[in-house]
């Protein structure tokens, strides 16, 4: 599968991953629905550092979509918030 | 996969393939397209130069504090070593308030240095996409049928397109944060200005002005521990060449 950090790059990322990745994220949802900080920065660096450990980084000449589209990796906990409620990181 | 990447990236992805849609226009031909993409290209150049111009003046205001606090530490001294304890500590608050700034700025340069490298290297694997997208065209052009071209074709331009929605998020961050620089940038020119990090002998008329908004910026303690930290180098009886004493221990 397919995965771009936002404002990084590319990460071909093996299927066993997956159940792993999707823990992570809810972990992070659940972080940001409860304004935790600490937890927040910890489950989403983690996220981060699985898909970066175990992707192939996509070379840059590589036309192919990402499946999947996590935001950059300097996301503030504030803009977190922002993804479900207000305009987000790219403006609609 | 039902659920991949949960509702957190999902979001964004849902964003992109919105951009991607509208951009998308089925008339477009593939010449017209590359061309789009080469302008948009040059845009991104432009605002990596506007990054990279606002971090000169940061660096360059870095510069003119560092001056400042040197010369402010000496006059401090001098200052004390005539007696003058007042002149001193007007320049030793000086110095604390130009020091203060310094390490915001320090901080702040460092971030839009980050940023820059980000939107650079976003840049290049853009460009790099491009060119990718130039050469697919062309065998596009050459070898498919009109039919299988589209598809050919649209698979492509979505790689590209994300990677422009990508070099845009960048640039939107780099923005933010520059437009935060720059409203620090003006108030410390503002501080230059008023002659706060100015020679402190050479003080006008405005000074007492001066002096009072300094003493809410500074902490007098800070000065007074600085203060008593250079009497006491100055003041120490020491034998032998005054200064040299512990620097000579270490040749």
């Amino acid at each position: 599968m397919i995965v771009r950090i936002s404002t990084e790059g590319q990460y071909d990322l093996p299927d066993d991953v997956i159940d792993r990745l999707n823990e992570l994220d809810n972990a992070t949802v659940t972080a940001v629905e409860a304004a935790d900080e600490a937890a927040f920065a910890s489950a989403y660096a983690e996220l981060l550092g699985l898909v970066r450990a175990r992707g192939t980084p996509l070379g840059d000449d590589a036309l192919a979509g990402s499946e999947l589209i996590l935001p950059p990796p300097d996301l503030t906990l504030a803009e977190a918030g922002e993804q479900f409620t207000g305009e987000g990181l790219l403006p609609d | 996969m039902p659920g991949i990447g949960g509702r957190f990236s999902t979001v964004i992805k849902a964003k992109i393939s919105k951009l991607l849609d509208r951009a998308e226009d089925p008339g477009e031909t593939l010449d017209y397209s590359y061309n789009k993409q080469l302008e948009l290209l040059q845009n991104v150049k432009k605002g990596i130069a506007e990054v990279v111009t606002s971090k000169k003046r940061l660096q360059m205001q870095q510069d003119r504090l560092q001056q400042s606090v040197v010369k402010l530490d000496t006059q401090a001294r001098q200052a004390l070593a005539a007696g003058n304890e007042d002149l001193a500590r007007a320049a030793l608050e000086r110095k604390q308030l130009a020091q203060n700034e310094l390490q915001s700025l320090d901080q702040q340069v460092s971030e839009l240095q980050d940023q820059q490298e980000k939107l650079t290297s976003s840049e290049q694997k853009l460009r790099t996409k491009i060119e990718a997208f130039r050469t697919k065209k062309e065998v596009v052009k050459a070898q498919y049928s009109a039919a299988e071209a589209q598809v050919q074709i649209s698979e492509a331009a979505t790689g590209v397109g994300e990677q422009m929605a990508d070099v845009g998020l960048a640039m939107q961050r780099a923005m933010d944060k520059t437009e935060q620089m720059r409203a620090r940038a003006s108030a410390v020119e503002e501080l230059e200005a008023a002659g706060t990090f100015e020679d402190v002998t050479a003080l006008g008329p405005g000074e007492d002005d001066i002096d009072r908004q300094l003493k809410q910026l500074t902490s007098d303690s800070q000065v007074d521990t600085e203060l008593a930290k250079m009497k006491a180098e100055l003041g120490s009886p020491s034998s032998g060449s005054a200064g040299q004493i512990e620097g000579g221990e270490s040749s």
